[in-house]
């Protein structure tokens, strides 16, 4: 079943085309990451995913529901944690949640039992009367997901999860968000991390200017160019890269290299090499 | 859910954050007009009469006004500001199911609270300097009644304003530009007889003039000016409607 579908999706700001004839499907229970640099359009399309931004053209069901028609139907079912976290700063956990859960019409008893769970579920209790800004910054980032879990949204958006996060705790934030996946919610993020991308997507869809130029599992993506990749320097200066199906022909070919060839790596391939292959710049925008 | 319901649930957050602050901001909204009550009422306008009453009387009402204005207009679109600007978190709001209509009306309460209780103190203090403003209960009531309904207009002029203006500057322009002109010639401080027909006509096209005439009317005793009544109900469901054009504009 299809959570998220997008047929010729278009969004134009002025002359920019910021989502380019997007066709798109999120399968029901799937952990879908969108790739692509800064500006890629990773964010206007969430945005038009969950309402916020009218699109130019082009038809978006999610859940099933048109989200020009009945965006309210849209609305209930999805959570959504934007890359700013949306917290109001001059409240506690506690009262963002509260309110969260009132504009998402749970009753009391309800809001109450949610709170308590969620808070228990990421092990916030005891931050739980604590204003926002004094929490760290992996804290905040699971103190905004809580509260898009509050109403038990079918389909959870995260933009740009763990940007700022250090190591350890980008790698708590992805073991929180595939037990989330486990219980159920199917997970659309957006990420400019090709480990993310490659560690906690089951597929990954690659974005560059406004345009989906490659989707499917992170492994299939990497057959597609090639599993091994050998990056050579030339006269110092300029990196090349060649795949290939298998590390006995990429031997061979390092072994065929002329003499003047001296920095020589031969490595598995990742999806920035994906990245860059389709589209002869870097993750980054180099 | 109904309207009310939500209504309330987009007025609890400004609310819960207001308890958090209120002494100091209803400390600061009551400076300014307070030092006009005092510079020109008690100090610049003892002795001198307008339109057959007492300065004092006269500009009492319409500092009551000007602070139902600024604060209401301030109130509401200040926090809200923020919560669109630098929180973010105002897009949470346009992502829940909670309808357009109660979220404008939600954001407005915060500034008709700070209005009334800012404007209701003024009004106190000004019946202390001239007790003869308590002309009856009942007119005591309508201009109370009045001087809510001037906040509630002047909130949903500040969500309008809050959600057209995408910029802090924007803000500032628009305050300068704008509020601090109408502070001073909406027939707040003078009476507009005063001025050419004109000029009179331009800032009738201006709702803190309806709103100072309503209640100096009311408080004064004078006949009660039906017009500027229609003229200040226009505003208001054009200011609303300006809010929901601004909502719609942008989400889906």
């Amino acid at each position: 079943m299809e959570s998220i579908c997008t047929e010729n999706l278009c969004k134009n700001y002025g002359t920019v085309k910021a989502i380019d004839n997007l066709n798109l499907s999120v399968h029901a229970g799937e952990i879908f990451g969108f790739l692509g640099p800064n500006g890629a359009g990773k964010t206007t399309t969430i945005r038009v995913l969950t309402t916020l931004t009218r699109p130019t053209s082009g038809s978006v069901s999610v859940g099933g529901y048109n989200v020009k028609d009945e965006p309210d139907k849209v609305k209930k079912m999805i959570g959504v944690v934007q890359q700013h976290l949306s917290l109001d700063r001059d409240l506690t956990v506690r009262e963002n949640m509260e309110f969260r859960a009132r504009i998402q019409h749970l009753n009391a008893s309800k809001r109450k039992q949610r709170i308590t769970e969620l808070l228990e579920y990421v092990e916030l209790t005891e931050f739980a009367d604590k204003m926002v800004d004094t929490l760290s910054g992996g804290m905040k980032k699971k103190a905004a997901i809580v509260c898009s879990l509050l109403h038990e949204p079918k389909l959870l958006f995260l933009d740009e999860p763990t940007v700022g996060l250090d190591a350890q705790a980008r790698r708590r934030l992805w073991d929180f968000v595939r037990r989330l996946n486990k219980d159920g919610t199917t997970i659309f993020l957006t990420t400019h991390y090709i480990e993310e991308a490659e560690v906690l997507c089951d597929r990954v869809g690659i974005m560059h200017h406004g345009q989906l130029i490659a989707v499917d599992k992170p492994a299939n993506l990497r057959e597609k160019v090639g599993s091994i990749v050998v990056e050579t320097l030339v006269d110092n200066k300029e990196t090349h890269y060649q795949f290939f199906a298998n590390r006995e022909s990429a031997n061979a070919y390092v072994k065929g290299l002329p003499a003047d060839v001296k920095t020589v790596i031969i490595r598995e391939s990742n999806l920035e090499d994906v990245f860059i292959e389709q589209t002869g710049e870097k993750v980054g925008g180099q | 859910m109904n309207l009310f319901s939500d209504i309330y649930s987009v007025f609890w957050l400004d609310l819960r954050v207001m308890g958090r602050h209120w002494k100091s901001l209803i400390a600061t909204s009551l400076v300014l007009p307070l030092l006009y009550l005092v510079a020109f009422g008690y100090g610049l306008g003892r002795g001198i009469d307008v339109d057959g009453v007492s300065y004092l009387a006269f500009v009492i009402p319409g500092i009551v006004a000007l602070t139902a204005f600024s604060t209401s207009f301030n109130g509401a679109s200040s926090k809200l500001q923020v919560d669109k600007m630098y929180y973010k978190s105002f897009d949470e709001l346009l992502m829940s199911p909670v309808s357009s209509y109660a979220i404008i009306i939600g954001k407005a309460l915060i500034g008709v609270l700070r209005g009334a209780i800012s404007a209701t103190a003024i009004y106190l203090a000004g019946l202390a300097l001239a007790p003869t403003l308590l002309v009856s209960p009942l007119s005591s009531l309508i201009f109370l009644m009045l001087m809510l309904l001037s906040c509630f207009v002047f909130a949903l002029f500040g969500v309008m304003v809050a959600l057209l203006i995408a910029s802090h500057h924007g803000m500032s322009n628009f305050s300068t530009l704008v509020i601090l002109p109408m502070t001073f010639l909406c027939g707040t401080f003078f009476s507009l007889n005063q001025l050419p027909s004109i000029a009179k006509a331009v800032l009738y096209f201006l709702p803190l003039t309806h709103s100072a005439t309503l209640l100096r009317s009311t408080v004064l005793g004078l006949p009660f000016p039906w017009l500027s009544f229609v003229g200040f109900l226009i505003f208001g469901s054009a200011f609303f409607i300006g809010c929901v054009f601004a909502l719609k504009r942008s989400s889906v």
